[in-house]
């Protein structure tokens, strides 16, 4: 699918350096980038590329059910470019969030857009729409969110589904789902969407998925489930810097005991990370500080389906069949959602208990080494 | 008459529409209602208490951390569960990081844009400008280069057409009144701002794990203090802490304190202006001796009546006769029906909607208009937030909130009844944010000293497993959050939740009237608001922006006849 503007508008590489960025600053973004989207060097050149002479992408930014968390961890993206890119100058046409007070003349640059730009722009969506009672469970103006929704999907040429709000419900969608809290997609069937969830998304994983787009004028490569490949296709177990000690069957046993203070694996206390698709073991949050497991929770899971009813989020995950290190998210993700902890008898780890051994013998031997040098 | 519609903001920070009414150039009559709804009270029956402060997270991505904290407070609350003093400390610097960020972009990024003209910065000397920016503070980005750079890029900005979130405001509006060399310095620092707020975000993940919605712990926190791990809080987290909490508190005296008191000084006008109820209420948070201790609160509590500033009323959250929600004008229904008050312990949370039915021009505010409850203590409205903390502090006789309110009065050169005001409301929140910039680092050393003295306690996990809990109990978690106080009502039985409501402050500012018709907050500080021109008005996003509503608002106005003229995006 290619996305083209039609309207002669200034390439990202003029406007950046309008805006007094060097050339050195632009490479370096698009390194950034194009590592982000998991490209080999030779994709640095073709993000330049795309950026130095590709015009404008519309997008139109709406807000529904939702908590603003996404728009919040969007500005958090770490490279100030990014912000420029994406807030204020390259794309974004339409937002409640972000534009400053202008009431009709908003309502008039959403309406511009969607019939200047029909079939051609983007519409970011951050919310679930409530399809109970009518919808008047979200209005905005006087509107129910799901007419708005259809109003302004009808143009689009491809949806971006922010968050879990858009992408799966969330939290407003968990049992028992009292406004019938419902993600884009089961609204709306005739368009490419992209869902990036989350809750919210890291930061650099919203402007990345933004960026493939303006990149490649094609939505990046999706998985089963329709979530960006580059970000989601590995579980937070098998990127988690605690992996060696879940594999060596060294785990805390309770919040802050004294292998909290080791930093071993949180499965007991658990850790959703062996059901969970996200890039956080992998990029982590707010430019690479930390990420939850790195802070002493447990992944809870926060991008993945009805994660919220996925069981409590203390209880250790029951045992599930295909869960070797080499299960995808396409063989894996139906199965891991179906789950829920409920009747399911605690899971026997399996460990490699020689290597457990070896690792507390490791680290006894290390204190030992450090008492005898003191002592010398 | 003009009829005025404003529509922003869910329950926390939503979906909020304010309707009123216009007579000769001042609005004579207002009505607040919250227009989306979750029910997240209703999805969290039946779960694990533990897992609350997750859900109830979620009820808001801006004012990240504070509703978590309150949960966490409640379980323990009910559980009688004590948490290590390192805990305590870890909260309180999260709960400082969280409000000067929340302030700082509050003041710059959905406030600045009411007082300072965009377009007017084009027109400044960078020369003039550097003077003046030198003379108000020694915050180093200050030289004629900075400002004259600034002012090319803006200037390219504003000629390409495409003014991108600057788009359509109201530029030129007679009611904007600052030079241009200030107007420009307003706009520097609005992009600095943008740039600062990601960085004391990370205080938040390094305890937290990440920004927005860190995780907390009943118990205490989850993070471990580890000298001897690298995953741990260790003596490079540390440090990274405090450095963080080291420039939040260099923007904000450099910054933000500065630019408030060279702005104040050409709206004094707006210190006679949106003042409202006058009856202010603060629980009070930030203990400096465990969270139980209140009267070793930083930030006390109590209740101020009729402006009264001689006397301070005490709160209590458990009496059943103070803090009560009435639903007469809200959309639920109560088994003992709309007339009488719920304390938050017996709360019901049942939905029914009487409304118009979508696409509608005007609610009916005769009836029932809001999904909001109306939430009352002792059968007061009351106004929260950082006004209110600020005037508790001085009614108190704090110290160091008579010292930072009366700096700013006499730089303003205004009386104290000027405090009663939509400036008075924003400059309280800046004095807020110098103070607590302050107390972040006072808790920080405490904290290193705390692990120095060999306390490296972080969770207190002896009540963590459902079965040491008892068949029935019932909590109450406080705190303050950016916009105000802040409480969460838990009811356990069985290990499960059984009851449990939220009163936030957008409750208490934002509902609909009560019973008598007597007005909350917004609607009460709406009225004999000045507006010049209904096509562009920005009077009405001043006082409505003062009480920090999180998120867009859309105001529609109308003509007699009830046809559609304007429609006004307010962020």
């Amino acid at each position: 699918m290619i996305i083209e503007t039609s309207t002669k508008r200034k390439t990202y590489y003029e406007e950046l350096s309008e805006k007094g960025y060097s050339r050195r600053d632009f490479m370096k973004f698009c390194t950034m980038i194009a590592a982000y989207m998991g490209l080999q060097s030779s994709g640095v050149a073709q993000v330049a590329e795309a950026l130095k002479t590709k015009p404008r992408l519309p997008v139109i930014w709406m807000h529904f059910q939702e908590c603003t968390c996404c728009s919040e961890s969007f500005i958090r993206s770490s490279h100030p470019i990014v912000a420029d890119i994406i807030l204020d100058k390259l794309s974004l046409d339409y937002t409640e969030t972000l534009m400053a007070a202008a009431g009709h003349q908003a309502e008039e640059a959403m309406h511009k857009t969607m019939k200047e730009h029909y079939g051609e722009y983007v519409l970011c969506v951050e919310g679930s729409v409530p399809l109970g009672a009518d919808g008047v469970y979200c209005m905005i103006g006087g509107k129910s969110s799901l007419d708005i929704l259809h109003e302004v999907a009808d143009g689009a040429k491809a949806i971006i589904c922010w968050g879990s709000c858009a992408s799966n419900g969330c939290v407003q969608a968990a049992k028992p789902n009292p406004t019938t809290a419902t993600p884009i997609h089961k609204i709306i069937k005739n368009k490419p969407i992209i869902k990036v969830p989350g809750c919210p998304p890291i930061g650099e994983v919203m402007a990345g998925t933004i960026v493939h787009i303006l990149t490649f004028g094609t939505l990046p490569a999706l998985d089963s489930i329709g979530r960006p490949k580059a970000f989601y296709s590995k579980r937070v177990h098998d990127s988690c810097y605690r992996r060696p000690y879940y594999d060596a069957g060294l785990y805390v046993e309770s919040f802050d005991d004294e292998n909290a203070k080791r930093g071993y694996c949180l499965y007991k206390v658990g850790c959703k990370g062996p059901s969970t698709y996200n890039a956080c073991g992998v990029m982590r949050w707010n430019n690479g500080v930390s990420f939850p497991i790195q802070s002493g929770h447990g992944c809870f899971g926060c991008s993945e389906e009805s994660f919220w009813d996925n069981g409590p989020l203390y209880q250790r995950l029951p045992n599930i069949a295909g869960f070797g290190i080499e299960a995808t998210a396409d063989t894996v993700g139906k199965v891991a959602l179906g789950v829920t902890a409920a009747g399911i008898a605690a899971h026997a780890v399996v460990t490699n208990l020689r290597k457990g051994k070896m690792i507390d013998n490791l680290i006894s031997e290390g204190k030992e080494s450090e008492q005898q040098l003191k002592e010398d | 008459m003009t009829r005025i519609v404003v529509d922003p903001i869910t329950r926390i920070e939503g979906h909020l529409r304010i309707e009123a009414e216009i007579n000769n150039g001042k609005i004579t009559d207002a009505f607040s209602s919250g227009t989306m709804v979750r029910l997240i009270e209703e999805i969290l029956r039946g779960r694990d208490p533990r897992d609350a402060w997750a859900f109830v997270g979620r009820v808001c991505g801006v004012c990240t951390t504070v509703h978590s904290l309150a949960s966490i407070r409640a379980v323990e609350d009910a559980l009688d569960i004590t948490i290590p003093p390192n805990a305590e400390l870890v909260r309180n610097l999260m709960f400082c990081a969280q409000n000067v960020q929340d302030h700082v972009i509050h003041f710059y990024h959905l406030h600045a844009l009411d007082w300072v003209d965009v377009v007017s910065a084009l027109k400044a000397d960078p020369k003039k400008t550097s003077e003046i920016a030198q003379s108000i503070s020694h915050w180093p980005k200050s030289s004629p280069g900075y400002f004259s750079d600034l002012q090319k890029r803006l200037t390219k900005f504003v000629e390409s057409g495409q003014l991108g979130i600057f788009a359509n405001g109201y530029w030129g509006h007679p009611a904007y009144k600052l030079p241009a060399e200030i107007n420009l310095i307003g706009v520097a620092h609005y992009l600095e701002a943008l740039e600062w707020q990601k960085e004391i975000a990370k205080v938040h993940t390094i305890f937290g794990g990440k920004n927005p919605h860190p995780n907390f712990l009943v118990g205490g926190m989850a993070c471990s203090i580890s000298l001897d791990d690298a995953s741990g809080i260790n003596a490079e987290r540390l440090a990274y802490v405090g450095k963080l909490l080291k420039d939040a508190q260099q923007f904000v005296e450099q910054v933000y304190i500065p630019d408030l008191l060279a702005i104040a000084p050409y709206y004094l006008d707006w210190g006679a202006i949106g003042g409202g109820l006058g009856n202010f209420m603060a629980y009070g948070d930030l203990s400096t001796s465990g969270y139980r201790d209140v009267g070793n609160y930083k930030f006390p509590s109590g209740v101020i009546l009729n402006k009264d500033l001689s006397k301070i009323h005490e709160v209590d959250l458990r009496n059943d006769s103070e803090v009560e929600e009435y639903i007469t004008n809200s959309w639920y229904e109560y088994a003992g029906g709309d007339g009488v008050g719920l304390h938050p312990w017996k709360g019901e949370t049942k939905l029914k909607y009487t409304g118009p039915k979508p696409p509608f021009d005007f609610l009916n505010t005769e009836d029932k208009y809001s999904y909001l409850k109306t939430p009352r203590w002792k059968g007061h409205a009351m106004e929260v937030g950082p006004l209110a903390r600020m005037l508790v502090g001085y009614a108190s006789g704090r110290p160091e909130f008579k010292e930072v309110v009366d700096y700013a009065l006499s730089a303003l050169n205004v009386p104290a009844t000027a405090l009663f005001s939509t400036l008075g409301r924003t400059a309280a929140r800046g004095l807020e944010a110098k103070l607590v910039a302050g107390w972040g680092l006072e808790f920080y050393d405490q904290l290193i000293n705390n692990i120095k003295n060999g306390d490296t306690r972080m969770a207190n996990t002896e009540k963590f497993k459902p079965e040491t809990w008892p068949k029935k109990a019932m909590g109450v978690g406080h705190t303050e959050a950016p916009r105000g106080a802040l409480a969460h009502w838990i009811v356990i039985e069985d290990q499960k939740i059984a009851n449990y409501q939220l009163v936030v402050p957008s409750t208490w500012n934002a509902s609909p009237r009560d019973k008598e018709g007597k007005p909350s907050a917004y609607e009460a500080a709406l009225k004999d608001t000045p507006v010049h021109d209904v096509n562009q008005p920005l009077e009405i996003l001043r006082t409505i922006h003062s009480f920090d509503p999180c998120l867009a608002c859309a105001v529609h106005l109308y003509d007699e006849e009830g046809k559609h003229i304007n429609k006004v995006k307010v962020l």
